[in-house]
């Protein structure tokens, strides 16, 4: 047992000054929404929480799962989404990400 | 199966001045998975080689599936990353041995906490190779396509893990009469607060069965800190939406647990093939637990050529939810012949599986090759594909196509 207690410490130190010696930063966040009537709402109530990749590399959804999915942010998540601006984001997503952007 | 596009730089110079966005930025290589909208960028991130990234706050990289022919066990620097909350992944700062405890608290007889030095001496090590697979791994191949991760294949790694009994620490915190359930806490943490806190929790008679790990170690080495650093749970056998990595807090209910990530995240179809008609909405749930019968052909990507009258070792790897491997068969004719492959060394019960067979194709034209695994119980992979509305558990034959030339 105090054996493993030493090579525990070791190892622990070892990995410690490894760490130390990488740069504990992630890379920046590159992707951008995509400009647009409602792009302000995206900005406002989406990208608190994450990025815009997490739309972006969505399927091209219908209006319908875009306006669940955005139901679900607002109701599940805590996404600040005032009620009144739900139709207008659900716009913006399915124009810019969702079936009618596969068409355009 | 990635097409990489390598853009030669002055090339890459041409084609910013047509498109007219040019900023004179390096271009990641691009990794495209083979469904629409697919492209996803190599990224290099601490501790790892270039992975492909899904998405980036909070970041999910993905395994590029020619890593899985390198070796059974996937390397460190290319194993999968999954985060669920936005502030992911916690601040090494909190995650050193000065700041780190693990706390056992809940219905036990005396509540506990421990440094990672404190953990590894006072209880003994043990070790299991396990699978960690994401419940949606390969999700971009469901048709009709749903929302969530879009996955490939590449959501999944095979590591020698080392840590200490989940049950050892438990029995030492005494598991109090009444116990149903333990729920575990990692350092990750939303950043809206009405976001639920991913826990996760699985039944006492599980956490007590002597198979479940809290983690230090994997191939190794220290956790890589977007693998859990300094420590997280395994669970053999389960999806990776139990492996709660950074866990701190591990707390014994004395009712089931009920928080959002038990219901309604990660729930399948109630029955005994997770599935519903495509495009449908099942009427009753339970939560993903135990991963289905897999294979993969490794060896070859969708696409290779391979000369006439010349030998071919297929190789690939299979794996099920711990009852293991018990035979893998191979098809050169899109399924209506098969030919047993050899199974190579068993690492353990939850282990990829590595296969091998000879290829040897006499004549020139398209092959379609598919791999089917079956189990020690009998489960194996369906032809066609299942549908469920959260695109979990795909365990479809998986079929590469190969030119004999």
């Amino acid at each position: 047992m105090k054996l493993w207690i030493v090579v525990g410490v070791t190892c622990v130190n070892v990995v410690s000054a490894v760490l130390a010696a990488d740069a504990w930063k992630l890379p920046p966040e590159t992707v951008k929404y995509q400009p647009g009537p409602g792009m302000e709402l995206a900005v406002a109530n989406c990208a608190l929480c994450h990025s815009a990749d997490y739309i972006s590399t969505q399927p091209r959804l219908s209006s319908v799962a875009w306006k669940t999915t955005v139901e679900k942010m607002r109701l599940k998540y805590g996404a600040p989404i005032a009620t009144n601006s739900v139709d207008r984001l659900v716009d913006y997503l399915v124009k810019n990400y969702g079936r009618a952007a596969a068409t355009k | 199966m990635h097409r990489r596009q390598f853009i030669a730089h002055a090339g890459a110079a041409g084609a910013g001045v047509l498109l007219g966005n040019w900023t004179g930025r390096a271009a990641d290589d691009i990794a495209t998975l083979p469904f629409d909208n697919g492209d996803r960028p190599l990224v290099k991130y601490p501790q790892k080689r270039p992975l492909l990234r899904l998405t980036t706050r909070p970041p999910q990289l993905e395994t590029p599936f020619s890593v899985f022919n390198e070796s059974v066990l996937t390397p460190n620097d290319a194993f999968f990353v999954r985060y669920h909350l936005t502030l992911s992944p916690p601040s090494m700062d909190v995650l050193g041995p000065e700041k780190f405890r693990l706390h056992i608290k809940g219905e036990v007889n005396a509540a506990r906490s421990y440094s990672l030095a404190e953990l590894m001496a006072q209880f003994d090590p043990s070790e299991v190779v396990a699978v960690n697979q994401c419940s949606g791994n390969s999700r971009g191949f469901f048709q009709p396509r749903v929302p969530g991760g879009q996955l490939g294949n590449g959501a999944m790694g095979n590591a020698r893990w080392k840590g200490v009994r989940l049950k050892d620490v438990l029995e030492k915190a005494g598991v109090a009469a009444g116990a149903t359930q333990v729920a575990f806490n990692g350092l990750d943490a939303p950043v809206v607060a009405l976001t639920p806190d991913f826990i996760k929790a699985i039944d006492v008679d599980q956490a007590l069965d002597g198979d479940v790990l809290l983690a230090y170690e994997m191939n190794g080495e220290a956790l890589p800190w977007l693998n859990g650093y300094p420590l997280r749970l395994v669970v053999p056998g389960f999806y990776g939406t139990y492996w709660v990595k950074h866990i701190h807090e591990i707390t014994v209910l004395d009712e089931p647990f009920n928080g959002y990530w038990n219901n309604p995240a990660y729930r399948i179809p109630d029955n005994s093939c997770a599935c519903v008609e495509p495009g449908s909405t099942p009427r009753k749930t339970v939560p993903i637990t135990r991963c289905n019968v897999r294979s993969f052909i490794t060896s070859l990507a969708d696409g290779a050529r391979v000369k006439a009258g010349s030998a071919t070792t297929l190789r690939g790897i299979a794996f099920d939810g711990g009852y293991g491997i018990r035979e893998v068969v191979v098809s050169e004719d899109g399924g209506r012949t098969w030919r047993e492959a050899e199974l190579g060394r068993e690492l353990g019960k939850y282990s990829f599986r590595e296969w091998t067979l000879s290829f040897q194709p006499a004549r020139a034209g398209n092959y379609e090759l598919k791999v089917k695994a079956t189990n020690r119980i009998g489960q194996s992979q369906p032809r066609e594909p299942l549908w469920n509305p959260a695109g979990y558990m795909r365990n479809v034959i998986e079929t590469v196509r190969v030119e004999v030339t």
